[in-house]
């Protein structure tokens, strides 16, 4: 029966790419919302940063579960190999969205003050992303395999690479999420996200030249990739778009532009993810297993893709539609409560 | 001593599963109150219903994003911890959980968003019918993790080839034969915590003369649904108690502590078994009744734990007392809504007081017998997790040492004894608030805070103005 069905994994590395670009993108500037939320000040402020994704982030949180699934789903092995392997960032993460998670709705218990919910807030939102950038660095780094399994330790994680992708994302979910206060706010608290937005767009655009050229120092494969002829010219439009983009990303937090910083930090965003792909292709497991190796059984990557490829573009067309209710500038009058 | 990884990380799922057990168990049930609030209301225009549907939905608000918190840790628990079940059960397994997530999750947060804090933003309609996508989202989750949890107790439609599991049929494994009353007596038993919750606090005010009128709207309408749910229960667990007997008969014989094979056997109402000796203290047991109600004759023929090795004999202890919470529970239950049944023909259902206590008694036990129905089944289930096949023993992440899933638990540990308290006080702080307030509060922003100081309030709002 199998023999008869096509091969679905480049299908599935497009669908699982893309679920966890979204998560990234989403849960991204909610988190980066998070993090800024510490800057805030004054109640009023704050309770506009919060409303601007009150609405929206447990359904941004909703596509971490599917890239978690999704994963476990096309390509199993790598599942059961990387998760045992980020052990501890996983753990940080899981136990930092849930208290963040949790203050959407505990922290309007006391009216007046900054509460522990606050706090629990913001820091929540900080540990989680720089636990999500630990788990990057280290996919970066790859993992000990041993027939099936990881074979490492539980600590093998925390390198000095990892630890400053982990800041690195700090700054990045920041970058996003300033721009998506800029988007949903107006007047002196947008001009606060232009301010805060400049000081990530400085810290990513470090970030970003770094681990460029820190990734082929401690990856042999990946410098190979990158640095011999001809693949240097094919890939040379990588670095030129992405530093023609962080131009218009700069203009653009100093100009009156409403969307475009936004629009720009998603571009950004989307070119750091297309160089870690390209620099990693076609390994799921870095340097161990490729997307083929690691995919789950035809009949399995069949019936499930029966059913996403139906269900995929009405999620995407309800998600669109809540986004549509409350577009626009967030405004302090609506509620439920 | 020395960390055993298995059995702390058996003790961390217990953790972190038996506590977001809690939520669906409330928050299916209530999704559906509420849709069916916002319908009536709709429909009727009732202001009353309106009132309580907001208040039931801010008590969901509290409980729903718990639910999504405590339910995002689950599926990287079969990661982290359980990698060598994940890499064994993923072809078969996957895609049922990411159905959950692509049917279930994104329905329930894209228009939970708008159940919210939509009201006004939205026409009527579209906000009835968001109440009712959320309350669908939180059934179809059902139906997905019982298929995967089920399939999990009663294998079907699978291969097995070099130790993996492999599909041949996703009919036979979604539907597997413990699927059909499994989804049919949990979701009963979601529904049945609910109304128990929501008679509790209907009680809870009608005792002390507070919001009558949606307090008895409430009561009324809680009870008439338990009415139905809590006899069709009992049937749908004898009908479970008969497919675990075909299916998984050592479980059987765990939760009735049978050692021994036999025909016409008794029922043990209550002993202290004892696994050394394989045998009963202290039992009392009703000669012939166990064979009546396991089979449904008094001649049927009940296995014994004895026909299986010992390391393949479930714990008894557990299953036996968790199984008996249940079944106390259940019966509780009934003579309450019987109670009820009379009381309602003497219009006395509103003032017994005594009722009315018990009521309020009664609103936290479904969530026991939730927790004591799902201990049965899980531990009864031991000692493997894809029943016969894969042992639990041989399903944990090989890579782990047992100090690091003791930091894990421990974190774990601490983190959700500060979530679940602060949340079960918060949604009592809005019980204490109650229904009535709707029209007296000032607007508050989304998250819930005014957005001025609340001495600075708006002129009280019409009733219905809001709409």
């Amino acid at each position: 029966m199998t023999a008869t069905l096509p091969d679905f994994v480049p299908l599935w590395t497009v669908i699982l790419g893309l679920g966890v670009f979204f998560y990234v993108l989403l849960d991204g500037f909610d988190l980066g919302v998070g993090i800024l939320y510490g800057f805030a000040s004054g109640r009023e402020a704050r309770n506009l940063v919060m409303n601007s994704i009150a609405p929206v982030w447990d359904g941004n949180e909703t596509w971490l579960v599917l890239g978690g699934v999704g994963l476990l789903a096309a390509f199993p092995l790598a599942f059961a190999i990387i998760l045992p392997a980020v052990y501890f960032p996983v753990l940080v993460m899981l136990l930092a969205l849930v208290f963040r998670g949790v203050a959407f709705e505990f922290r309007y218990r006391d009216v007046e003050r900054r509460t522990f919910w606050d706090f629990a807030f913001c820091y929540g939102s900080a540990i989680a992303t720089f636990a999500q950038g630990v788990v990057l660095g280290a996919f970066i780094q790859g993992f000990e395999v041993e027939d099936r399994h990881f074979s490492g330790g539980s600590l093998d994680c925390f390198t000095p690479f990892s630890i400053f992708t982990g800041f690195a994302l700090i700054l990045g979910y920041g970058l996003l999420g300033a721009g998506w206060l800029v988007l949903k706010t107006e007047g002196a608290l947008q001009a606060w996200a232009r301010r805060l937005g400049r000081w990530c767009f400085l810290g990513v655009l470090v970030a970003v030249a770094a681990v460029s050229l820190w990734t082929p120092l401690i990856e042999h494969d990946i410098e190979q990739r990158w640095f011999t002829w001809p693949d240097i010219a094919y890939l040379s439009p990588v670095p030129i778009i992405t530093a023609a983009l962080a131009v218009l990303e700069w203009r653009s937090l100093n100009n009156r532009s409403q969307a475009a910083p936004f629009v720009g930090a998603i571009a950004l965003f989307v070119m750091s993810y297309l160089g870690i792909a390209i620099s990693l292709w076609p390994m799921i497991v870095p340097y161990k297993f490729t997307l083929w190796q690691a995919a789950s059984s035809p009949s399995t990557q069949a019936f499930l893709l029966v059913g996403t490829l139906f269900l995929l573009p009405i999620i995407l067309m309800y998600t669109g539609w809540s986004y549509w209710v409350f577009r626009g500038k967030v405004r302090s009058d609506i509620g439920y409560h | 001593m020395a960390l055993d990884p298995l059995l702390l990380s058996r003790l961390q799922f217990v953790w972190v599963v038996a506590w977001h057990i809690l939520l669906p168990a409330f928050t299916v049930g209530l999704a559906s109150y509420i849709a069916v609030l916002e319908g009536l209301h709709f429909a009727s225009g009732r202001e009353v219903y309106l009132g309580l549907s907001t208040f039931w939905t801010k008590i969901f608000a509290v409980s729903f994003g718990m639910g999504v918190v405590s339910g995002v840790v689950m599926p990287f628990q079969f990661g982290t911890n359980w990698s060598r079940f994940s890499d064994a059960t993923a072809n078969v397994l996957s895609p049922l959980l990411a159905y959950e997530g692509l049917t279930a999750f994104f329905l329930e947060s894209a228009f939970l968003g708008v159940l919210l804090f939509g009201r006004r933003l939205v026409p009527r309609w579209a906000h009835f019918v968001a109440a009712l996508m959320v309350a669908f989202g939180t059934l179809f989750s059902s139906f997905w993790i019982l298929a995967t949890n089920s399939w999990m107790q009663t294998p079907a439609g699978y291969e097995i080839v070099d130790g993996r599991f492999f599909p041949k049929d996703w009919l036979a494994i979604i539907f597997n034969p413990s699927f059909p009353v499994r989804l049919g007596h949990t979701v009963v038993a979601f529904y049945v915590t609910t109304g128990f919750v929501v008679a509790g606090v209907a009680a809870f005010y009608l005792r002390r003369g507070r919001f009558v009128e949606e307090s008895r709207t409430m009561l009324s309408m809680a009870l008439w649904l338990l009415s139905v749910l809590v006899p069709l229960q009992i049937a749908l667990g004898d009908a479970h108690g008969l497919n675990t007997l075909d299916h998984q008969p050592a479980k059987l014989a765990a939760i009735e502590a049978r050692w021994d094979t036999g025909q016409r056997v008794p029922l043990t109402l209550f002993a202290i078994p004892d696994e050394r000796t394989q045998s009963n203290r202290f039992a009392i047991d009703v000669p012939d009744l166990g064979s009546l109600i396991l089979t449904h004759d008094p001649n049927g023929t009940v296995r014994g734990l004895k026909d299986w090795p010992p390391d393949e004999r479930p714990p008894v202890t557990i299953p036996f007392f968790a199984f008996r919470i249940m079944v106390g529970i259940g019966l509780l239950m009934l003579a309450l809504v019987v109670a009820s049944w009379w009381l309602r023909l003497r219009g006395r259902l509103y003032v017994a007081r005594w009722f009315l206590r018990g009521c309020e008694f009664a609103s936290p036990l479904g969530f026991l017998a939730v927790l004591a129905g799902w201990t049965t089944t899980e531990v009864g289930r031991q000692p493997w997790t894809v029943y016969g096949l894969l042992r639990t023993a041989d399903s944990v992440s090989p890579s782990l040492t047992g100090s690091d899933v003791l930091i894990s638990l421990i974190g774990y540990g601490v983190v959700y004894l500060v979530m679940f308290p602060v949340g079960v006080t918060m949604m009592a702080r809005i019980v204490g608030r109650g229904p009535g307030h709707r029209t007296l509060e000032p607007e508050r922003v989304e998250s819930g805070r005014p957005a001025e100081p609340v001495r600075a309030l708006p002129p009280f709002a019409e009733p219905g103005a809001r709409l």
